[in-house]
């Protein structure tokens, strides 16, 4: 395996200012980072930015309405949180499906955000629940909405020296997400496909507002399907709804065959998994 | 030197359950494994552990297409080629072919490429970063040539058999009832916890040593003496210890030796070729695919008359050992059932892929899985449950196999079937499953919830030992030995890879001799020191070599008590200061009343047969095809238990062994190249897939083995897919032809039988 030379700053500052200076790939639970370096795939990096000191990039805090977690927030932390069970369960559901036990110790939330993995299973739970990627760098801090941080297939919409920092979570009064993840096993597994659906209504009558459904693995980035969202916005958890929405996204999705799975798999299970969830919601 | 931490700290062994039968033959017993505490405690040395000082690395250059004319391997001219070591063909003094059954496959290439992944050159070098530099540094010119994928469309066959007994044609054109079927299996890679792993080391005498990770020391032996020039001292193999090997590592260690020494030679060094993942699921067998088309024919009264069997194997581009694969894959074809007009023809073919070779079960479980298609939708067709419908078939004593051979004893198929069949409420829960489904059906949807259960039944038996006169030729030897200082040595080739040798062969000497087992040694497996008591494959090792220990202890024992006049136990010591050494060589006698003809495939396949049943339940997420073996009971007939623990965990790995071959288990392959070779891709079964697993060990001990055994090892793998298929097809009512019944399978025959509904 190539070893790169890897520096490790303990500031965020100077790892700022390392980014600036020099090419550099952040690396921070390593998990896919290190996958890449002893399988050979892809070039390596000419040098490594390890960011585990940066202990300003860590810890989960509830701010305001929001949530708000530190890149370097590992999935044992998000499952290990009491804010986080209590204000945002679904997102302990997901970081509970990510590898097994070694990975969840080490695998940060920054890493799965930036490695832009169209499978990354915490991708489109940031995409259902309106999440903003906070990057920094040199010049300061922006935010970006999740919807436009993944720009293609393996793209962000990082700049070159900037990094993840932080992520940002609105809580939302009366919203509900759900998150279901088809993998070829049950547990080690990589996505065939993972499905993030979020709406608010505050009584079981009252019609979905605020739809969103983020979707893994069926397209060449984590996408939101707009128009199946559109559909179901104001509408009510109805089995006529959940038909018609289990065909509008699989018509909606474009995915392919590759090594797990076929698209024809793909887009029958994005549909039936939807209707799955409507019909769990509307309690028929 | 064995580290042997004392035992005392730890808990007690294993105590057995009361419902194992002492057999008189042989006292079941459940002693700690002789090397278990050196793997728990990671003292254990695996081939990788072992440091030789000085030593360089050594690594393959591959071939990156399936098939091309090869014009040359080109070293750049710019890299210091001094500094590493560099073997191509021409380096081999000897022939240039990986021992084996036909004389096919080269060491490293020459001017043709037939596979993805085939050797063609070999650099070593001090460090890994400069052999990194090399290898990137060597480049192979070749032309295109057009590769064959499809084993249908290959002219090439390694081999083919033609069993036929009565008149098939007529049987099936008579029948009442006759049901065809097509069922392909893929690929299924070992996936052994240790990858293959080599080191070799250079002789003073000029000869080389090999110590690695490996099943069958005198087949490496056979290939460096033959390859390399080497007289049978010159050429040292010595097994390290060995993290599994399921067949992956009976044939494929022998190239890997040859490499290894190749490169030793070249730098006179010792040379280390460890595989990492990648290369060993990239570059090393697996089971073979198979084609399986079958006819069976039922009569009016319910009886099975006609079977007609169409076996194509995939061998990839060299033969290994294909020949004895498909051969195995032939006679089981049939299943356990009797039938009296039965034509198997079976073919194994090249295609231009990585070869394939054995794997647990060798050919049987691709075979068994169709005949048990063919029982279950039989069963289905006929509205009779498979239970019953396998009650009025199976093989009792006294039954003709299709090769002529009566089944005189140690006949266990009834016993297997009956007890999975009761301890897992087979008919119960398969009423009850029946009656989810037909309510499932009339509501239009899965109103009661996503999931489905399902249960699903099979049978299966499996030879014991070599086919046919195979354990003739091999002219196994094992031996015991009282040393001059007064110690019993068991010295065998048969290796231990986690299946239990080292463990059961002590407690059979101890048992022949009357002494305690702590006092019984295993000499490593070393062939300068241990004679060949041929491969430890095909589930043999228990039942022929152990058979052959018992011989010579029992021929020591005479001769000493005769000396001493006292038994044994008393006088050994005292014997061996009298009279200095007494080794005993047990030959391989074959077996009284066995008889097979090679040329005509007629009579006795196997000394003996083990049977197997296996009756697994299912979820299956109708949403999204997911299916989740819930449990599995397995009924295995091992002959006698010599160790109920170590047996009932040969029970479990090959039974979820079974399920990932059932369920999840696929190589994909573009252009002759597998996609998923590597962890990330090839998937098995996890923990929390595993379901749980109820061991019933059935003894119909064989008389031709002083102790009755029968091996065990590969009777799970040869039923565990056909049980899962039957259970997923009893939860969704649908059948899935091939291998694996992953959920794009399943989703895609539930639509088009709701399509068929509809249309
Ligand atoms: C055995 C195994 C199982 C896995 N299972 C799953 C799974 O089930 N689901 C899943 O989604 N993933 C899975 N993964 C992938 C991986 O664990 C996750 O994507 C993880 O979140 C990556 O985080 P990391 O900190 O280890 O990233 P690293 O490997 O350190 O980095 C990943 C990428 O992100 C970049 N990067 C890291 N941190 C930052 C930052 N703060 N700012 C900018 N760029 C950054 C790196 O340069 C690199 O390109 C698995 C990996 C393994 C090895």
């Amino acid at each position: 395996m190539i070893e790169p030379p890897l520096v490790s700053p303990d500031t965020l500052s100077a790892a700022y200012r390392l980014l600036a200076e020099a090419a550099y790939r952040p690396i921070s639970g390593g998990t896919d980072v290190l996958v890449a370096l002893s399988g050979g795939l892809g070039a390596p990096p000419e040098r490594l930015l390890d960011l585990w000191r940066l202990d300003e990039l860590r810890g989960i805090a509830l701010d305001g309405d929001a949530l708000i977690f530190g890149a370097l927030t590992t999935y044992a932390e998000i499952r290990r949180s009491a804010v986080c069970r209590d204000l945002l369960p679904a997102f302990v559901e997901a970081a509970a499906t990510i590898g097994a036990a070694q990975i969840q110790n080490r695998g940060t939330l920054g890493g799965n955000i930036a490695n832009a993995s169209p499978a990354g299973d915490m991708l489109p739970v940031l995409l259902a629940t309106d999440a903003v990627i906070v990057a920094g760098s040199v010049r300061g801090e922006r935010s970006i909405p999740a919807a436009s941080f993944w720009t293609g297939y393996r793209q962000t919409a990082l700049a070159g020296d900037e990094i993840v920092v932080r992520i940002r979570i609105p809580l939302v009064a009366d919203r509900q997400v759900r998150f279901r993840k088809i993998g070829t096993r049950r547990a080690q597994a990589i996505s065939k496909v993972v499905i993030a659906l979020s709406w608010v209504s505050a009584a079981p009558a009252e019609p979905w507002r605020s739809v969103r459904l983020g979707l893994g693995s069926v397209a060449e980035r984590p996408i939101r399907a707009t128009a199946t969202e559109a559909f179901l916005e104001g509408r009510l958890p109805t089995s006529d709804t959940a038909n018609t929405a289990s065909v509008r996204v699989a018509a909606e999705i474009e995915p392919i065959n590759d090594v797990r799975s076929t698209a024809d798999y793909r887009r029958a299970v994005t549909g039936r998994v939807l209707y799955r969830l409507i019909r769990e919601a509307g309690d028929w | 030197m064995t580290i042997r931490p004392p035992l005392g700290r730890i808990a007690a062994p294993v105590t057995l359950r009361p419902h194992l039968p002492s057999s008189g033959l042989v006292t079941p017993s459940a002693p700690f494994r002789r090397e278990g505490p050196a793997k728990l405690t990671g003292t254990a040395l695996y081939t990788d552990d072992l440091v030789f000082p000085g030593a360089w690395y050594g690594q393959t250059i591959r071939s990156t297409e399936a098939r091309a004319r090869l014009l040359g391997v080109e070293l750049d001219p710019g890299f210091d080629w001094t500094r590493v070591v560099v073997v191509t063909a021409a380096d081999i003094p000897g022939a240039n072919i990986v021992n084996s059954i036909q004389d096919d496959q080269p060491i490293l290439a020459v001017d043709e490429i037939r596979h993805h992944a085939e050797p063609v050159a070999l650099v070593a070098a001090p460090d890994r970063a400069l052999l990194r530099e090399a290898v990137a540094h060597v480049a192979l010119r070749t032309s295109p040539l057009q590769p064959v994928f499809d084993p249908l469309a290959s002219s090439q066959v390694f081999a083919h058999y033609d069993i036929q007994t009565g008149d098939v044609e007529a049987a099936l054109a008579g029948a009442a009832l006759v049901v065809e079927g097509e069922y392909r299996v893929g690929h299924q890679e070992q996936l052994y916890i240790e990858n293959n792993a080599m080191i070799a080391v250079p002789r003073d005498d000029g000869g080389v040593a090999v110590h690695g990770s490996l099943q069958c020391p005198y087949y490496v032996h056979k290939a460096l003496r033959r390859s390399l020039l080497l007289s049978d001292a010159q050429a040292q193999v010595i097994q390290a210890e060995t993290g599994g090997g399921f067949g992956g590592k009976e044939e494929y260690p022998s190239i890997l030796a040859l490499h290894a020494a190749l490169l030793a030679r070249a730098c006179a060094r010792p040379v280390r070729m460890i595989y990492d993942r990648h290369e060993d699921i990239a570059a090393t067998t697996k089971r073979h695919p198979a084609i399986v088309t079958y006819r069976s024919g039922v009569s009016a009264d319910g009886r099975l008359v006609a079977q007609e069997i169409e076996i194509v194997m995939d061998a990839g581009a060299y033969c290994t050992l294909s020949p004895v694969v498909l051969s195995r894959g032939t006679l089981h074809a049939g299943g356990p059932y009797a039938c009296p007009n039965v034509r198997i023809r079976s073919r194994a073919v090249a295609t231009n892929t990585p070869p394939n070779g054995a794997f647990r079960g060798f050919g049987a479980p691709q075979t068994e899985f169709a005949a048990e298609m063919q029982v279950n939708r039989i069963a289905e067709a006929l509205a009779v449950s498979p239970l019953e419908l396998r009650r009025r078939w199976l093989y009792r004593p006294g039954d003709t196999t299709p090769t002529g051979q009566v089944l005189r004893e140690s006949v266990a198929a009834e016993e297997a079937l009956e007890r999975a069949a009761e301890a897992s409420e087979f008919e119960r829960v398969r009423a009850r499953t029946a009656a989810a489904r037909t309510s499932r059906v009339s509501r239009g949807d899965a109103a009661d919830g996503h999931l489905a259960h399902g249960i699903g039944l099979a049978l299966a038996w499996h030879g014991a030992g070599f086919t046919g006169s195979g354990e003739v030729h091999l002219e196994s030897v094992a031996s015991v030995e009282l040393t001059g200082d007064g110690r019993i040595v068991i010295l065998v080739g048969s290796t231990e890879m986690g299946q239990g040798t080292k463990t059961i062969f002590p407690q059979l000497v101890a048992e022949a001799l009357g002494v305690p087992m702590d006092d019984v040694e295993f000499a490593p497996q070393d062939t300068s020191i241990v004679p060949d008591s041929g491969p430890t494959v095909a589930s043999r090792t228990a039942m022929v070599v152990g058979g052959l220990v018992i011989g010579a202890c029992r021929r020591l024992r005479a001769v000493v008590e005769e000396r001493s006049g006292a038994p044994f136990a008393d006088s050994y010591r005292a014997d061996a200061q009298a009279h200095g050494p007494t080794r005993i060589d047990e030959h391989f006698e074959p077996y009284p009343g066995v008889d097979f003809d090679d040329t005509t495939y007629r009579g006795d396949a196997y000394p003996a047969f083990g049977w197997a049943s296996a009756i697994a339940e299912v979820d299956v997420d109708l949403d999204t095809g997911e299916v989740a073996v819930r449990s599995v009971v397995a009924a295995d007939d091992v002959g006698r238990v010599i160790h109920p623990v170590l047996a009932e965990g040969q029970v479990e790995g090959g039974t979820l062994q079974a399920v990932g071959y059932a369920t999840i288990e696929e190589i994909k392959l573009r252009d002759g190249r597998y996609l998923n070779d590597r962890l990330a891709t090839y998937l098995i079964p996890t923990a929390l897939d595993a379901p749980r697993i109820e061991t019933i060990l059935v003894e119909a001990p064989f008389s031709g083995a002083p102790h009755g055994a029968k091996g065990i090892g590969e009777l799970p793998m040869d039923v565990g897919a056909p049980a899962v298929v039957a259970a997923i097809h009893d939860a969704t009512g649908v059948w899935i032809h091939d291998l694996p019944a992953s959920p794009e399978r399943i989703l895609a025959a539930m639509a088009s039988r709701d399509a068929e509904s509809q249309g």
